[in-house]
């Protein structure tokens, strides 16, 4: 079943507070090879101008998969996940996440499409902390084959 | 906080040193522990192939965090990378053979901006294929 135009533009509650650890960020950092003292020593982070040890670049996908999950899962949406194939991931940063950072990420459908029989589902998660300033924002486009 | 790379030290055309980075099963394992994805096509054979793969690929994600450490290779600076932007081309097949695959990163700016703003044009490959069909990152340059 090919999904509905009309789920365009629906918004999803902001996800629940995410507090970034320089564990989680260290652990991050060592799945993806970075080495830069900046993600793993405070003192270092703090000389290179950041409050606390900064995250690498993609690490928002900690926060944002999860988030964008909730889309996949809306009963009108019902993406089936066994199909389903990242196609596009883009980020975009207002600044680095960082450790200490209490975020919260809200999702937006922002493109539907069926093209050769697969469904293209395109979300935009925006992050931000739980105060409101706007730290990055994520879009994934997954591709559901022969869904369509 | 921005790039030890100056945006006058550069041109358009300008290319990055290549990078080439290992993948081995153990790393698609820690990888899935460190993102949260625990999709079994990227540790599982048995799923992997049952669902057409050739066998246990890499996550996506992880092909897109090895290519971006090439643009901070080139930076010095991992705070630089504003903007990043993939399209997923064929997988990276990580075989279970204790050497498992090799990715690599060729680089060259694209474009500059007048506010020292790089657009950087990644060639991402592994076995020889392109495994990210569309790759860019945008770079604040000191």
């Amino acid at each position: 079943m090919a999904l509905d135009p009309a789920l365009v533009g629906r918004g999803y509650p902001p996800s629940a507070v995410y507090e970034v650890g320089r564990q989680k960020i260290a652990e991050f950092a060592d799945a993806i090879g970075a080495a830069d003292p900046v993600h793993r020593d405070a003192d270092a982070a703090r000389a290179a101008g950041h409050p606390d040890v900064i995250a690498p670049p993609t690490f928002a996908i900690t926060l944002t998969l999860s988030a964008a999950g909730v889309v996949v899962e809306d009963p009108d949406v019902a993406l089936d996940y066994s199909r389903v194939v990242h196609g596009e991931q883009r980020f975009t940063h207002h600044r680095p996440i960082r450790a200490g950072d209490r975020l919260v990420a809200t999702p937006t459908i922002e493109a539907v499409r069926s093209v050769g029989g697969n469904d293209l589902l395109t979300t935009r998660v925006d992050v931000a902390t739980e105060d409101g300033e706007p730290v990055c924002s994520a879009t994934s486009m997954l591709v559901a084959r022969g869904t369509a | 906080m921005t790039a030890t790379v100056r945006a006058a030290d550069v041109a358009v055309g300008t290319e990055l040193p290549e990078q080439t980075y290992p993948v081995t099963r153990t790393d698609l394992v820690r990888y899935a522990g460190a993102s949260g994805d625990f999709n079994p096509i990227h540790w599982n054979e048995r799923v992997a192939t049952e669902v057409g793969l050739p066998g246990v690929i890499a996550h996506g994600m992880l092909t897109m965090a090895l290519a971006a450490r090439a643009v901070t290779a080139w930076t010095g600076d991992p705070a630089a990378l504003v903007e990043y932007h993939v399209r997923f081309g064929r997988p990276v097949v990580v075989p279970d053979d204790g050497t498992g695959a090799q990715v690599t990163v060729r680089g060259k700016v694209g474009a500059l901006g007048e506010d020292g703003r790089a657009r950087v044009d990644l060639t991402v490959t592994s076995g020889g294929e392109k495994v990210l069909s569309l790759a860019r990152a945008t770079v604040q340059l000191a």
